[in-house]
């Protein structure tokens, strides 16, 4: 989809600045959310790539403010009501009650874990068929707009690269992140150069991405 | 599909958070217990100095420098780093003319076996927009001067590999011993925005 965390290239930010000394976790209900987060996975039975897209489904305005065990926070919780571990409003209402305000906690409801096929631990795949580019071949990425999971940036879309290195085959997150199936496809890294990104206007660089077999295109 | 952002009376993340662990703890869903473990072995255990271990070692020793490169999950594995976020470590090198930054401009991806949980500013969508398209420009405002000269490559970890930046070795270190070198390597020099000195 095309959201708000879909950052590359994107204008207006100002400058960064690191901060010395920086403790792991700023606040303990940072390292609290860290935890809860890695679990919350297993426990929904759902995967890596289900809990980055649900970061992507944040309201703008919350992933912006919320900050990053903010969105952690929101997004464990939106896996576990997703899969029936937690009713809707389960989160809020016991907060509520924390704080002192008398509301009643919503009833449990019906589990409903994603039901999908798995080929192991991780993301990491064999695969039988050859990969369909050779380092060295020109690429197109492909400028599909989905409304789903991907890791194709919008920044890459459209643009001509070149094939880097194959990397170890993996399970496509735009199929996993929903529980279609693995899909696993060959991964390249791809080098594209800056001013094929961004003109020829700007510094020079180079950038290589990580792309999935179905994200590119023979040029 | 959230549509509305949340509302302005939504209690703290400190309350949720505590909720939320009760809510599965009642449950039998997780231990508090299990939490701690894993907060205990970020917050203690996987952090930079892994990394900075790795590169020293690299430094000093040749056939542990190819094996790096050709192979750098399974020379890490040496080491005794592995885990999460780290099913295949990529080791980009650094060279006079060569100049490696690590960004994850979807998310924040980062090589937690040796670099433990990213920094704030890797996390900041200032960095996460800015460093594919102006590098230089960025990585100057953060304190790194490069020359000219000097190439710069921008490595986007939008799948499941994670790069890892093998920094220079700093000149007048010949004599440094491999727990001395490794003192001086920073997590900033192995994201690629800083470079390891001599203090």
């Amino acid at each position: 989809m095309d959201g708000i965390h879909d950052m590359g290239g994107m204008q207006g930010w100002g400058t960064v600045l690191i901060e010395p000394e920086e403790p792991v976790f700023a606040e303990p209900w940072h390292a609290r959310t860290f935890a809860l987060g890695l679990a919350s996975m297993g426990v929904s039975g759902t995967n890596l790539d289900a809990f980055r897209h649900s970061l992507e489904r944040l309201h703008p305005l919350d992933y912006l403010s919320d900050g990053y065990y903010g969105r952690w926070l929101s997004c464990a919780e939106q896996l576990l009501v997703d899969s029936g571990i937690l009713a809707p409003g389960a989160v809020e209402a016991r907060a509520r009650r924390l704080r002192g305000d008398k509301v009643d906690e919503p009833a449990d409801v019906e589990e409903c874990k994603p039901q999908y096929e798995r080929g192991g631990a991780g993301s990491l795949r064999t695969i039988d068929v050859p990969p369909m580019f050779a380092v060295g071949q020109s690429v197109r990425a492909k400028t599909f707009r989905k409304p789903g999971h991907t890791r194709l940036p919008a920044y890459i879309r459209g643009h001509a690269g070149e094939i880097s290195a194959i990397r170890p085959a993996a399970v496509l997150p735009d199929s996993t992140a929903h529980f279609v199936g693995e899909d696993v496809q060959h991964v390249y890294t791809v080098e594209f150069t800056s001013s094929e990104l961004w003109g020829d206007e700007v510094e020079t660089s180079k950038l290589f991405i990580d792309l999935f077999e179905s994200y590119l295109e023979v040029l | 599909m959230t549509n509305q952002p949340h509302p302005q009376d939504r209690p703290s993340p400190e309350l949720r958070v505590e909720a939320l662990e009760t809510l599965l703890v009642e449950r039998g869903l997780v231990k508090s217990e299990m939490l701690d473990g894993f907060i205990d072995r970020y917050a203690n255990d996987v952090g930079p100095m892994n990394g900075a271990r790795v590169v020293a070692k690299a430094w000093v020793d040749p056939d542990y420098h190819q094996r790096l490169i050709e192979s750098g999950t399974e020379a890490i594995n040496e080491l005794g780093f592995s885990g999460p976020q780290g099913e295949h470590i990529v080791v980009v090198e650094n060279s006079p003319t060569v100049h490696n930054v690590v960004v994850c401009t979807l998310c924040s991806c980062y090589p937690w076996p040796v670099l433990g949980l990213p920094p704030n500013w890797y996390k900041d969508p200032a960095y996460r927009s800015r460093i594919v398209r102006e590098p230089r420009t960025l990585l100057a405002e953060m304190g790194l001067d490069l020359a000219p000269d000097v190439q710069i490559q921008v490595w986007d970890s939008s799948a499941e590999n994670r790069y890892f930046v093998l920094p220079m070795r700093p000149e007048g270190t010949e004599d440094f011993s491999e727990e001395k070198l490794a003192s001086l390597v920073t997590r900033d020099a192995m994201v690629g925005v800083g470079i390891v000195t001599v203090a």
